[in-house]
């Protein structure tokens, strides 16, 4: 085994939600690694911004909301093979049980279950996807581990997108087409801001974390790249715990 | 102020009514925690649509404080 064990040399990456945050961060580190990356996300102006931190060329980004059928399907039809995915695009939403609105269920369902899922079947169909390419499904620790309170229709889009994962992973398996799941715990990103704590819970929070504090994008970024590279090529099915040790207690 | 005070004690299940006033220090209750403090961001954003967060709570020390932030 040498260090192209780890490499992205030649493989073209398609990311979601790559205009922030985690995705953002997995971009920067695929192009990092070798990879030709296609960058997917709503916001153009944050897209460029990301494109422009990339290493090497033949990258390009796609403004696209994810939740418009036709438009991904157009978008299925336009791009090309490709030998990884990442899906980083979700949004979070807290609220607790007793208040939960049905819109607001769907639209997390929507974003975080749906429209990944939908991304991954019809890159399937289309014959997009090339044999022995990985798929990544950014989950949570928040749903298949743990959960938070306010955090019912995010944890269910979250452990539905593991179950999915694993039946992916089984039907795929012929064509060496791995899928595996990260779940993380808190990583610093501007998601964070959007919950309902204040600054100070946060840093008591971050007190419950054995490794000391939360995650960054990068630490998710580093395990999304050794699901990418050949490294992994035996692990399929997979949910990774990525939680600075925080589900030990 | 008196539909606010309703509102605020209908979160809190086992005070009764009528031990809440504009000037009741909220945190000082027995059953005040975290995922009450949700209840009452939630409740307020439902009844009234207001936005507040974790700090507008920590802020607040009577329940006029946070009727107040209804009518600001
Ligand atoms: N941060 C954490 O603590 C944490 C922990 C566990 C799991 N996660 C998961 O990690 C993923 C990334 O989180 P993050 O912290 O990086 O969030 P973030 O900074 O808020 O970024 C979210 C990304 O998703 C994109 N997106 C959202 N809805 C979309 C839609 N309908 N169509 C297309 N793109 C859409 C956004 O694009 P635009 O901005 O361009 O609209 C943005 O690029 C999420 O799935 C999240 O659930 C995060």
């Amino acid at each position: 085994m040498d260090k192209n064990t780890f490499s992205l040399d030649g493989k073209t990456i398609l990311v979601t939600g790559a205009s922030s945050g985690i995705g953002k961060s997995i971009a920067i580190a695929c192009s990092n690694f070798g990879a030709i990356v296609l960058l997917l996300g709503r916001n153009i102006n944050r897209l460029e911004q990301s494109m422009s931190l990339l290493n090497g060329k033949g990258h390009s980004y796609y403004s696209i909301d994810l939740n418009k059928s036709e438009d991904v399907l157009n978008l299925c039809n336009d791009l090309p093979k490709i030998d990884g995915v990442v899906h980083s695009a979700g949004i979070v939403e807290s609220q607790l049980f007793s208040f939960l609105k049905e819109d607001s269920l769907r639209t997390i369902l929507d974003t975080n279950l749906i429209a990944p899922v939908m991304l991954s079947k019809h890159l399937i169909k289309k014959k997009k996807i090339n044999k022995e390419s990985s798929i990544v499904f950014i989950s949570s620790i928040s749903g298949p581990a743990i959960t938070y309170i306010g955090n019912s229709s995010y944890a269910a889009s979250k452990s539905a997108i593991c179950g999915i994962a694993k039946t992916m992973a089984l039907e795929l398996a012929p064509k060496k087409i791995r899928v595996n799941t990260i779940l993380p715990a808190m990583i610093e990103t501007e998601l964070i801001d959007s919950i309902d704590s204040s600054s100070e819970d946060i840093e008591l929070d971050k007190k419950n974390y054995p490794l000391g504090g939360y995650g960054s994008p990068e630490d998710v970024a580093s395990t999304v790249i050794f699901l990418l590279s050949p490294a992994s090529k035996w692990m399929t099915g997979t949910d990774i715990k990525l939680d600075g040790g925080l589900t030990l207690r | 102020m008196e539909d606010f005070i309703n509102n605020f004690a209908e979160q809190i299940d086992e005070t009764e009514r009528n031990e809440f006033s504009k000037d009741t220090k909220f945190k000082d209750l027995d059953e005040w925690d975290s995922m009450i403090a949700l209840s009452i961001i939630a409740m307020m954003d439902e009844e009234y649509e207001i936005t507040i967060n974790g700090d507008d709570i920590k802020n607040a020390n009577t329940i006029e404080d946070l009727y107040k932030l209804v009518n600001a």
